[in-house]
């Protein structure tokens, strides 16, 4: 039998079209005929009524209806559905016959016509005899025909027609030939819709096609066919004609679910589906031709499948849970269990035949009722009436359907389930089905394109780490690479399936262990269990021809895409090396295969790969055998052992800063002269499986068991893949000696000592010194530096000195000056940077050093400079007069923690003020300790200005000083100071007094009093003298006079002290009239107000007098 | 439920439904993130099994898959049966002396899960 025969037939898949047959009509030489021909044919857009029309002659022979029998019995034997059927009532027996004829209501020879007209229907009606078949008739007018009524000869007419013709009037339809021929054939068709009956009435209650209209038509049919389908069931069912009962309720089955799809009621087409399957499923049949069954329901599976998908392309909408796929992929099932059923059942003897002659074959060639045996057609008995016959009948099957392809029909409906489900977001699904589809390859010996598609999902299983479904996946690849001889795949399938991720059991992975070491030292491996003997024939021989192949003998494998058997770990010892001592690397490496393991090669490659060289173990002994393992050996991977690999080397200076990073592990596997497999652990750890367990190893709180000596715990090894290289620890001292705090605008001195205590000579000293980079902006303007401090660093000093060169250093000092323009503190680095040879792991390397020193600097003010104007009198001044002495005082407070050294001080006065002496400093020399005090004063006066009152510049003040320091040579600072302004006032009157420096009691005292008048103007001065307790005075006590303008006018007076000490002396009152503003108390501070007055000398002290 | 032979078939079966699951929890997520019911219901059906689905807060997922003509276990039943199973793996859960992330080895989980396979056949 063929594939062919499960195929539903092409007249029950297409959409069934009423089937009208036009008569009378000559497309071939009327123009006419032939328009309305195509105007009913072509424009035959979806909108338009379903039907199938065919031009037939007028005394066409339509198939012949069997005569009605009177007993029901009859039928029953025969069967259910002749396979002519479909095809004779969708194609030959036309549902309606119209008849064309030219006649115009007013045609002349109306009565002739009319006879015509009857004798053609009559024709026709006789060759449709029996049928359900309905006749009209249309009349080509060339008129147009008038309103409806209004024609009286027309109606008249017409109804004597219909009666000639034994029609309903409904059945007579005009076309008149006019332009809008296509708009009236429009209206004609659905008209005719009217009376279309597809009458499918046969005694076998099959569904009566009814096209009412194209909605009623649906679900009237779906009715129609339910209850045909319930009755197929109701059937009796025996083994005979269990097949055919089957095939029609399939047939039916089919057409419900197509109707319940395009009238979207899509739900009802799954239950009508689900219980059609449930109904079958049991149905089985004959157990020797159970593969029937099986494929049959395959079938059942992929038509619905197909019929789901045309409805979604036609806009439904499926979702995730219910769609096509499942029911192709049920399908597949089917047809896998078919495979199955078929490989049992059809396996015969070789000595068995196909049975000749063949019980297959029919006198015609074809089955004259679905779903029957070809030997026994017709026949409807229980038993099968020829044993002999039928047991041919099913050899003949059972030898047909080994030769079926079945492996082909299951990928085709898996790789639809596989489109379905890609569709759908089902991703799992997808990967299940096209392993199914993989291991279907398989069976099918298509060995290349199983493992491209297992290939393709075995990711998917290793990272979501199904561990079982991913080994039996990877035993079948396997199977599929040994068979190919594919090398590669046979090693990356093998490493995995002897490796954690397998659930392989100890035995099978040892198989593969050897098999797989085998392979390594170029041998043929054992052949895989349960597999075809033939492929592994071929697979034996292409296996020797690898031998024989020089190239193509080294493999990479890139492990971070697999589980491999054997694990790595690479780190570097610390996060960062020293330069003048080795990098360290350790390697861990571990395997989980049975047996232990040799391995010829460990390399690691680092970002600079000038460092590999140095992190490489090779086996020396090439010619031994590598399955002589043994255990003690270095290179020996020992099941569940972690093995620790370290690597030392020493970096290159250049590569001072920077990172050197693992960039990856490999381990070669064989032997370089043969055939080698290198696993490659980019980033030096980790393959498809390691990130989820040192996640799952870094929650879990299991007690890390102490493993005896040399042993580790593998999870406890942290990666470390990348390193920093850093510059040598230096062996030198940086010291500062400095006295601090320094003061503003000093040169401070700081002393950098650098004592070496390098065992060889350290060269190329260079000192950084300054300001440390990255503070106050205003400090960087403020601080300057220099290593001359013997002059004040200006503006053209930065404040940081780079790389002062030392030269080659024994141990020595450098002083530097530091200026500080402005209190406060900063910080202040120096960098001492130098290099020395040193010898690492017996390698001379030069090394760069550096040392960073840094010191926080406090700076504050040296001194304080008070000044104040006095009168001679000491008496402080708020003004001063004009032309009157004064002086000036400078009040020197040093507030530095050092003593200080006055050098020298100078004023420079201003114009407006004149020295009366000559000005010399009174501080020269001088030395203050902390918190003392140095003063000094300068007499001035001021000439005469303009105006009378004004505010003058007093000039300016130099201190020249240095700090006095045991510890360096210090240069002199010269301060400048600005003296402050002050007020200058004239005066109208002068009053001086001219008196001795004491007086002694009881002896007279003379006293002149001198006012000058500074005017231009007479004055008229009152003058009066107040009397005191401590003098008598003789002079005038109260007087009135005038002085002109310039003149100074002397007032004599004789005091007489009576009392010793300190006495204050008669008050001398000035009033000046013209100036009442100038106050005699402001004119008394010119006068002396006390005098020291001696006691009386007795017995005529001579030393007294003398003084 | 599970027999020995066809262990592989359910390994694929549970892990396909992963997708619905999948989808059903996406879907649920945005609508109710708090309340969300955990039993998901029937994921699908095919021909020999149904296949229920249930995942925790944590989004640890259960699945059981009954036989199609198993008709005594209704939606009710299978949802005790899931939070019996939820409460007896928070209890091997608070155990302190498992290691999150092995095989689960507790007398008490396995009595409950075989007491409902007996239930179940």
């Amino acid at each position: 039998m063929s594939p062919a025969q499960w195929d539903l037939p092409p007249e029950l898949c297409c959409r069934p079209m009423a089937f009208v047959a036009l008569t009378g009509l000559d497309v071939v030489y009327n123009a006419i005929h032939r328009a309305i021909w195509d105007a009913f044919c072509a424009n035959r857009r979806a909108d338009r009524v379903p039907i199938s029309f065919k031009v037939l002659l007028g005394d066409h022979e339509y198939p012949k209806c069997r005569t009605k029998r009177t007993s029901y019995e009859w039928y029953i034997p025969k069967g259910i559905l002749k396979t002519g059927w479909m095809n004779k009532h969708l194609n030959l027996v036309p549902a309606l016959v119209v008849l064309f004829y030219e006649l115009d209501w007013d045609d002349p020879q109306w009565k002739e016509k009319q006879s015509e007209c009857a004798t053609k229907v009559e024709i026709v009606r006789t060759s449709l005899q029996g049928r359900n078949t309905k006749v009209a008739v249309v009349l080509i007018q060339k008129k147009t025909p008038l309103p409806p009524g209004e024609d009286l000869v027309a109606s008249e007419r017409a109804s004597a027609l219909c009666g000639a013709c034994d029609l309903s009037g409904k059945s007579l339809f005009v076309l008149p030939h006019t332009d809008h021929l296509v708009g009236y054939i429009i209206r004609l068709e659905s008209l005719d819709v009217e009376y279309l009956s597809f009458a499918v009435n046969r005694n076998f209650y099959i569904a009566e096609f009814i096209y009412k209209d194209p909605h009623t038509f649906h679900v009237l049919s779906c009715r129609y066919y339910r209850t045909a389908y319930s009755l197929v069931h109701e059937l009796r069912a025996h083994e005979t004609n269990m097949l055919e009962i089957k095939t029609m309720a399939g047939f039916i089955n089919y057409k419900i679910c197509r109707l319940c799809f395009q009238h979207n009621t899509p739900l009802d087409a799954i239950a009508q589906f689900r219980k059609h399957i449930d109904l079958c499923k049991k149905k089985i049949g004959s157990a020797e031709l159970a593969f029937e069954h099986t494929a049959w329901m395959s079938k059942q599976f992929q038509s619905f499948g197909d019929l789901f998908d045309e409805a979604i392309k036609l806009g439904l909408t499926a979702i995730q849970t219910q769609n096509p796929g499942f029911y192709y992929q049920q399908a597949a099932y089917y047809a896998q269990e078919r495979k199955q059923q078929a490989g049992q059942l059809c396996s015969h003897e070789p000595g068995v035949v196909y049975p000749a002659p063949d019980p297959l074959e029919t006198p015609s060639g074809a089955l004259d009722f679905y779903g029957q045996r070809p030997w026994r057609q017709g026949h409807q008995s229980i038993d099968p009436p020829d044993s002999e016959k039928e047991k041919q009948g099913i050899l003949a099957l059972q030898v047909k359907e080994r030769d079926v392809l079945h492996s082909e029909l299951v990928i085709a409906l898996l790789s639809n389930a596989v489109a379905q489900f890609k569709k759908y977001k089902c991703p799992r699904m997808k990967s299940h089905l096209m392993v199914q589809m993989g291991e279907e390859y398989y069976h099918a010996k298509d060995y290349t394109k199983a493992l491209k598609l297992l290939d393709y999902v075995m990711c998917d299983y290793r990272t979501e780490r199904w561990w079982s479904l991913l080994t039996s996946i990877l035993c079948t690849a396997l199977k599929c690479s040994y068979l190919m001889g594919q090398v590669k795949d046979y090693i990356t399938y093998s490493m995995e399936l002897m490796g954690r991720a397998s659930i392989l059991h100890e035995e099978q992975k040892s198989r593969i262990e050897k098999n797989l070491i085998k392979v390594l030292m170029n041998e043929v491996p054992q052949p895989e269990p349960d597999c075809d003997l033939t492929s592994v024939k071929t697979a034996q021989s292409l296996w020797s021809d690898r031998i024989s192949l020089a190239g193509n003998n080294e493999f990479t494998i890139e492990v971070q895409d697999y589980v491999p058997f054997v694990q790595c770990k690479a780190k570097f010892l610390y996060p960062s090396f020293h330069i003048d001592e080795p990098v360290q690397l350790h390697v861990y490496v571990r395997a989980d295969c049975p047996h232990p393991v040799r391995f010829s090669k460990l390399c690691v490659s680092l970002s600079n790969q000038e460092y590999n060289q140095y992190c490489l173990l090779e086996d020396t002994s090439k010619e031994k055998d590598i399955l002589e393992t043994s255990t003690q050996e270095n290179m020996c991977l020992v099941p569940g052992k972690t093995r620790k690999y370290c690597f030392k080397f020493v970096a290159k200076t250049e590569d001072v800063g920077k990172k050197i990073e693992i960039t990856s592990v490999g381990l070669m596997l064989g032997r370089e002269m043969g055939r080698y497999v290198y696993l490659n652990w980019r980033g030096g750890w980790g393959d498809a499986a390691s990130s989820h367990e040192t996640l799952q190893a870094s929650r879990s709180f299991k007690r890390r068991t102490r493993l005896p000596e040399q042993q580790l715990d593998w999870d406890t090894v942290t990666i470390q893949s990348s390193t920093m290289i850093i510059s040598r620890v230096p062996k030198i001292s940086v010291q500062l000696t400095h006295e601090p705090p320094a003061l503003t605008n000093e040169m401070y001195c700081m002393i950098v000592t650098i004592q070496s205590e390098e065992d060889t000579v350290a060269k190329d000293i260079k000192l950084t010194a300054g300001l440390k980079p990255g503070q106050d902006a205003s400090l960087t303007q403020s601080t300057q530096i220099t290593v001359n401090g013997s002059e004040v660093c200006d503006d053209s000093h930065p404040a940081l000195l780079p790389d002062i060169s030392l030269g080659d250093l024994q141990p020595g000092q450098k002083p530097l000056y530091i200026h500080c323009m402005s209190t406060g503190s900063r910080i202040l680095l120096f960098h001492v940077a130098y290099s020395v040879s040193a010898t690492v792991e017996g390698k001379d390397i030069n090394c760069k050093c550096h040392k960073d020193e840094t010191v926080t600097l406090e700076t504050v003010v040296p001194f304080e400079v008070a000044m104040k104007f006095v009168s001679s009198k000491f008496e402080h001044l708020e003004r001063v007069y004009v032309d009157i002495p004064f002086l000036l005082m400078m009040d020197i407070l040093s507030a530095s923690p050092w003593p200080i050294e006055l050098v020298n001080s100078e004023v420079q006065l201003a114009s407006s003020m004149t020295p009366i002496d000559q000005p010399q400093s009174q501080v020269e020399g001088v030395t203050l300790q902390t918190s003392e005090c140095a003063s000094e004063c300068f007499l001035l006066k001021c000439p005469p200005v303009q105006n009378g009152t004004s505010t003058v510049a007093s000039g300016h003040y130099f201190i020249s000083w240095k700090r006095k320091s045991a510890f360096a040579e210090t240069s002199v600072v010269r301060t400048i100071v600005i003296l402050p302004h002050v007020m200058l006032e004239n005066i109208p009157l002068y009053v001086h007094a001219e008196l001795p420096s004491f007086g002694r009691v009881r002896e007279s005292l003379p006293v002149r009093y001198h006012l000058e008048n500074r005017t231009g103007l007479v004055q008229d001065v009152e003058i009066g003298v107040e009397p005191s307790d401590a003098f008598m005075f003789s002079g005038l006590k109260q007087v009135r006079m005038r002085i002109l303008p310039g003149a100074e006018q002397e007032m004599l007076y004789n005091f007489y002290p009576l009392m010793a000490g300190y006495q204050v002396l008669p008050q001398l009152n000035v009033n000046l009239l013209r100036f009442p503003n100038i106050s005699s108390q402001l004119l008394r501070r010119f006068l002396p107000s006390r005098i020291f007055v001696k006691p009386q000398g007795r017995n005529g002290d001579t030393s007294i007098e003398a003084a | 439920i599970v027999p020995t032979q066809g262990e592989l078939k359910f390994h694929y079966t549970v892990h396909t439904s992963l997708d619905v699951v999948e989808e059903k929890i996406s879907g649920v997520g945005k609508a109710l993130a708090d309340q969300r019911e955990l039993y998901l219901g029937l994921l699908y059906p095919t021909e020999d099994y149904k296949v229920y689905g249930y995942v925790t807060n944590s989004k640890v997922k259960f699945v059981i898959v009954v036989d199609s003509s198993n008709t005594s276990l209704r939606d009710n039943e299978i949802r005790s049966m899931f939070r019996k199973l939820h409460n007896s793996f928070t209890d091997v859960m608070c155990n302190p002396f498992y290691n999150p992330g092995d095989p689960i080895q507790s007398k008490a989980f396995d009595s409950i899960v075989s007491t409902m396979m007996v239930q179940a056949c």
